[in-house]
């Protein structure tokens, strides 16, 4: 059952990432993203990370996207400000390119042999484990984290900011 | 489906493919907030792959490092999309054509 989920999810994934890069409206964009990542968390849980799962919908769908939203819809874009196309010969050598660096991961990734996922323990994922190792083995990561975040909340209150 | 059951290649082979048309997205297009938003298509594909890997080889420290790059890429949208709103601010677009002050 866990097979059928997996394909559903991950296809609805990379056909709303592929939807989001060619839209001419960029709200359309951010909404298709909200829904990306919406099947992204589900094949988090699939993954047994309950966790992590819950941090993407609330961070990422549920904080930064609506961020974009809000800058978005606060810029106002007006239909006749939609960029010329990149030309052909451009779109053409990007995707060649593309095509090489994903075929170059595949070939990466085949050094791991053929098994299947192990069987999981039970508190697997679980806050309390995630909690365990944050506050003991990645102490300093999280206390930088901490001043990173405060370090961007100065630059985008001083970004944000009226010139008067 | 259980003659293909789903292994770590399918969660890897998944991510990759997401970073590269994250990857594709920055470079086609031309508009400011589309390029922010494949940006962060090529974060979730890294934290896709972390995820899986936990999963892979049993240790929670995947999901730690995945808790990381999304309070990094958090601060990284908030930061980008002032800079968006200060260029709105001068420019009057978010068309990357348009910005060409330091070319030549």
């Amino acid at each position: 059952m866990a097979d059928y989920l997996f394909y559903i999810f991950s296809f609805i994934t990379v056909l709303t990432v592929l939807l989001m890069i060619f839209q001419k409206n960029p709200l359309a964009s951010a909404l298709l993203l909200i829904l990306g990542f919406f099947s992204l968390a589900a094949l988090y849980i699939l993954l047994h990370a309950p966790f992590i799962a819950a941090l993407q919908i609330l961070v990422y769908a549920g904080a930064i996207m609506v961020l974009f939203v809000f800058v978005i819809m606060l810029l106002n874009l007006k239909k006749t400000v939609s960029p010329p196309d990149t030309g052909w010969i451009k779109k053409t050598l990007i995707f060649l390119v593309g095509s090489v660096l994903f075929l170059f991961f595949v070939f990466a990734f085949f050094c791991i042999p053929e098994t299947l996922f192990p069987a999981v323990s039970e508190g697997f994922g679980s806050p309390e484990k995630i909690g365990e190792l944050l506050f003991s083995k990645y102490i300093i990561a999280f206390e930088l984290i901490d001043i990173l975040l405060l370090a961007g909340i100065v630059g985008a209150v001083l970004l944000g900011k009226k010139e008067t | 489906m259980t003659l293909f059951p789903v292994t770590i290649h399918h969660y890897l082979i998944l991510s990759a493919l997401l970073f590269c048309l994250g990857f594709i997205g920055i470079i086609i297009r031309r508009n400011l907030l589309i390029i922010l938003m494949c940006l962060e298509v090529m974060l979730n594909a890294v934290n896709l792959t972390f995820v899986a890997l936990a999963r892979y080889y049993l240790q929670e420290d995947g999901h730690i490092i995945t808790l990381f790059v999304m309070a990094i890429a958090a601060v990284e949208a908030a930061i980008g999309l002032g800079i968006v709103l200060t260029l709105f601010r001068n420019k009057e677009s978010v068309r990357t054509d348009r910005f060409t002050a330091m070319k030549g």
